[in-house]
């Protein structure tokens, strides 16, 4: 039995739309993004979890006007964040009238939606919706301290990023005729790989990082060696939030098996704040940051033809707060999604 | 994917980079020296129309208000990044503690919100601190029974 699970039919991704934060407009990808927040990031809500809420409900109102589709028309949507009981999601696609699926994956959770999106616009379902967001404000809370408190950060701390992204997956051509993606290649799901949690022992919430690298490892090792394929033959290996410490060590640990990605690879925490200029430590972080950064940047290098051919590598860190507290280790997971601009189209 | 914990432990400690522990020091000194300088200004400042003992706790009424202020407007945390040690030892660190905690759970409700968790993180100090204090009290207690 192998790891990578082949699509059977194409499915395209339709539509795709990002809200982002005011850090997040400020970095690199900022004249990207579809919708950005108020100045204080709270889009008009009265509380940080209400803001993630409005933020995933915002993305996915968004992505179906992209599509030109109704919420009807949607016949599942697959959505986590990073709050308790997903939260973000829960409330905030309450008022989609659509079947609902709710996920959990830490940041791997935008590669996980899609995953399971592609999987079932495959064989069951025509069209489904893959949402996943993270606020700053509202991680800091979950995991970390209040937001006021004054303290200092690790050198190797990363950056929640401020962000929701939703996809809206079909396997109808003819949906591709009537949405706004008409123009240009479209991107398509061929191929994914589940992601496997592996436990590495790092136990300090402060390098998430070196916690996901080597499950980002694992999963893209267990591909090259099926697929016989090589890195060189992709435009780009996106892997979600490994930040500047995570990526330096995938780069390593797949070097030392013989496999060299440096060439192609690009990380969302990477890229989605300037590192010097943004004081963000290592880098970004967040189910939002995965999620943003292809949807905005590298789907649209997918539709202009700048890109035919990548993988993307949603990386999360599967950390309990209580159970860090109690001396636990944080294991990482990676979940691949091969993304190819169609063919016919 | 196989891989050794703790040798990976290892590497990864050994490659991440290090908080500046020389200029988090120098900072701390010197943010922590000129809350202290401060302190003193007012103490001097108090004792004009007050008296020794109640000179001093005003003066750390004083900064508990100053530093809570700060936290409430948004601008202690912005410091702290910089002043580490140098605003969390004084008694301003304290009071960054409760307030930011209070600020953050007031959505939650005034019971079970910032009545619950105002002390989440000030809770241990306080804890430990009247502890500790009511230990010093018996020992010298004792002392002074003995001597």
């Amino acid at each position: 039995m192998g790891s990578i699970i082949r699509i059977p039919k194409p499915v395209y991704i339709l539509s795709a739309a990002t809200v982002a934060g005011q850090h997040e407009k400020n970095g690199p990808l900022g004249e990207y993004f579809d919708i950005i927040g108020d100045k204080d990031d709270t889009f008009g809500c009265d509380t940080w979890e209400k803001t993630e809420s409005e933020m995933q409900r915002l993305a996915l109102s968004r992505a179906l006007n992209y599509a030109a589709l109704r919420d009807t028309d949607l016949e599942a949507i697959l959505a986590g964040d990073l709050l308790n009981q997903c939260a973000g999601s829960c409330y905030g696609l309450v008022s989609f009238d659509a079947p609902f699926l709710g996920l959990f994956g830490a940041c791997s959770t935008a590669a996980e939606a899609l995953l399971l999106s592609a999987l079932l616009c495959s064989a069951h379902i025509n069209r489904c919706a893959a949402v996943s967001s993270s606020h700053n404000a509202s991680a800091e809370r979950q995991f970390r301290y209040p937001l006021e408190y004054g303290g200092q950060r690790a050198p190797t701390a990363q950056w929640t990023v401020t962000g929701a992204g939703a996809f809206i997956l079909t396997s109808i051509q003819d949906d591709l005729i009537k949405s706004s993606y008409s123009k240009g290649a479209v991107p398509t799901i061929s191929e994914v790989l589940i992601g496997k949690s592996l436990d590495a022992g790092i136990k300090d919430a402060n390098n998430m990082g070196a916690a996901m690298a080597p499950a980002a490892a694992d999963t893209l090792l267990r591909y090259f060696k099926e697929s016989s394929l090589l890195p060189s033959d992709f435009d780009m290996i996106l892997t979600g939030d490994l930040g500047f410490e995570g990526s330096n060590i995938l780069c390593d640990l797949t070097a030392a098996k013989g496999l060299d990605i440096s060439s192609v690879h690009c990380d969302g925490g990477l890229i989605i704040y300037d590192r010097t200029g943004q004081d963000k430590h290592a880098g970004g972080s967040g189910c939002g940051c995965s999620a943003v950064v292809l949807a905005a940047q590298v789907l649209r290098a997918i539709r202009t033809g700048q890109i035919t051919n990548m993988l993307f590598v949603g990386t999360g860190a599967l950390m309990n707060p209580t159970v860090i507290q109690q001396g636990g280790t944080i294991p990482g997971i990676a979940h691949l999604v091969r993304i190819t601009s169609d063919p016919t189209s | 994917m196989q891989i050794d914990k703790k040798a990976y432990q290892k590497y990864a400690d050994a490659r991440a980079k290090k908080s500046p522990c020389a200029k988090n020091c120098v900072c701390a000194f010197l943010y922590g020296g000129l809350i202290c300088t401060i302190a003193q200004g007012l103490k001097d400042l108090y004792l004009t129309f007050l008296k020794e003992k109640e000179a001093g706790a005003l003066v750390s009424v004083t900064l508990i208000f100053i530093a809570a202020l700060l936290t409430g407007i948004g601008i202690f945390d912005r410091i702290a990044k910089h002043a580490g040690a140098g605003t969390l030892v004084p008694i301003t660190g304290f009071s960054n503690a409760v307030t930011s905690s209070a600020l953050d759970a007031k959505g939650e409700g005034f019971i079970l919100g910032v009545g619950a968790k105002i002390f989440t993180i000030a809770g241990p100090v306080i804890l430990y601190g009247v502890t500790a204090g009511a230990v010093y009290g018996v020992v010298y207690y004792i002392i002074q029974l003995v001597l």
